[in-house]
């Protein structure tokens, strides 16, 4: 029988250094600035998303394809998701949002579509939304500007929001302790859920192209084995079955976040009012 | 008991958090289906909230099986 590849769908998450940067110490916290893959993807990231927004920022009026697909992407943020949920006081906040809308689409689909592979031992792919601190970043970034915001806007009374009406002194206090916890873990589902979601498909996928490897090995070698052959051409097409689910995760986990991000803002600008 | 063995029950013991993430998933989408086919015309002003329910609903059995992955690989 031939030699079998260890199974690792792990290791596709793993950082490498490309180039080494400047390491410095800031307060006892060892800063390494080298570039690696993640950095890498994030910057490749960054130039593909600034050369689709400066080739498709037209002001035409009969749009061509790009300038109508960038206008799709900034009404999904402006008029599904801020206008409806904000309303008009969160014109000032749809930069941000649109940047971090694009930001997360643009990072998934990398992950999805630039699958290149391995080009002589350097691996061009890496989905760097399954990194936990990226999204971590992410996530923390949002909810504190938010948090600090409703600070900002209505000033001390915004602890107020902690505050459950109608529940007497004792009910009052356990409710506040409730509403805080689930207040401040909303950072940690933010983050956890980009993460879990890109990290599970991936995982998935790379589970079964080891099949497709594992089975099609075992099915060379001929004879009544030749059978594992038909397992290897499933796990095929359940691979491209999940390509297909993993699209669509990538886009509606960038869409969840926006959205979220668009409800906690509302909390802070309509504040102790409806709109 | 070895880590080992214990670490692989306890990953795949951790997966059955998703049977909540399932039951919850097909309960929204069938009760949103229900109402879409009484009220059509209504059913596409709540599709943005169906996704929102639906990933957020997803979440925890992505937690489940991010808990299970750091039991098998940390």
């Amino acid at each position: 029988m031939a030699e079998q590849p260890a199974i690792e769908p792990m290791h596709q998450f793993m950082i490498h250094k490309i180039v080494q940067g400047p390491v410095f110490n800031v307060g006892g916290l060892t800063v390494d600035m080298s570039i690696t893959n993640s950095v890498a993807s994030m910057i490749a990231g960054a130039i593909i998303l600034m050369a689709f927004l400066a080739l498709t920022a037209r002001g035409q009026i009969v749009p061509n394809r790009g300038q109508a697909l960038a206008e799709a992407l900034y009404n999904i943020v402006d008029r599904v998701l801020v206008t409806p949920i904000v309303g008009h006081g969160g014109k000032p906040y749809i930069p941000y949002l649109f940047t971090l809308f694009m930001t997360i689409l643009t990072l998934n689909l990398m992950g999805v579509l630039l699958a290149v592979g391995n080009l002589g031992g350097l691996s061009l792919t890496f989905t760097v939304t399954s990194q936990l601190a990226v999204t971590a970043t992410l996530a923390v970034l949002t909810f504190f500007s938010v948090f600090i915001l409703g600070f900002v806007k209505h000033g001390p009374k915004f602890v107020s929001l902690f505050w459950v009406p109608g529940m007497g002194i004792v009910g009052g206090a356990l409710m506040v302790i409730i509403e805080m916890i689930s207040y401040f873990v909303r950072p940690i589902t933010l983050a956890m859920r980009l993460f879990g979601n890109m990290l599970g498909g991936h995982v998935v996928m790379s589970l079964f192209g080891s099949f497709v490897v594992a089975l099609g090995l075992v099915g060379l070698s001929g004879g009544i084995a030749s059978l594992a052959l038909i397992p290897s051409a499933l796990s095929f097409g359940m691979i491209v079955a999940l390509t297909g689910l993993e699209l669509v995760v990538a886009v509606l986990q960038a869409f969840v976040f926006t959205a979220l991000a668009t409800v906690y803002l509302n909390e802070v600008v309509n504040f102790g009012h409806g709109h | 008991m070895e880590a080992e063995a214990a670490k692989l029950i306890g990953a795949g013991l951790a997966t059955s958090g998703m049977i909540g993430a399932g039951i919850g998933l097909g309960n929204l989408f069938g009760q949103y289906l229900q109402a879409a086919i009484r009220n059509p015309s209504a059913a596409a002003s709540q599709q943005t909230m169906l996704f929102l329910g639906m990933a957020l609903t997803e979440t925890m059995g992505l937690f489940a099986f991010v808990i299970s992955l750091i039991i098998l690989f940390a």
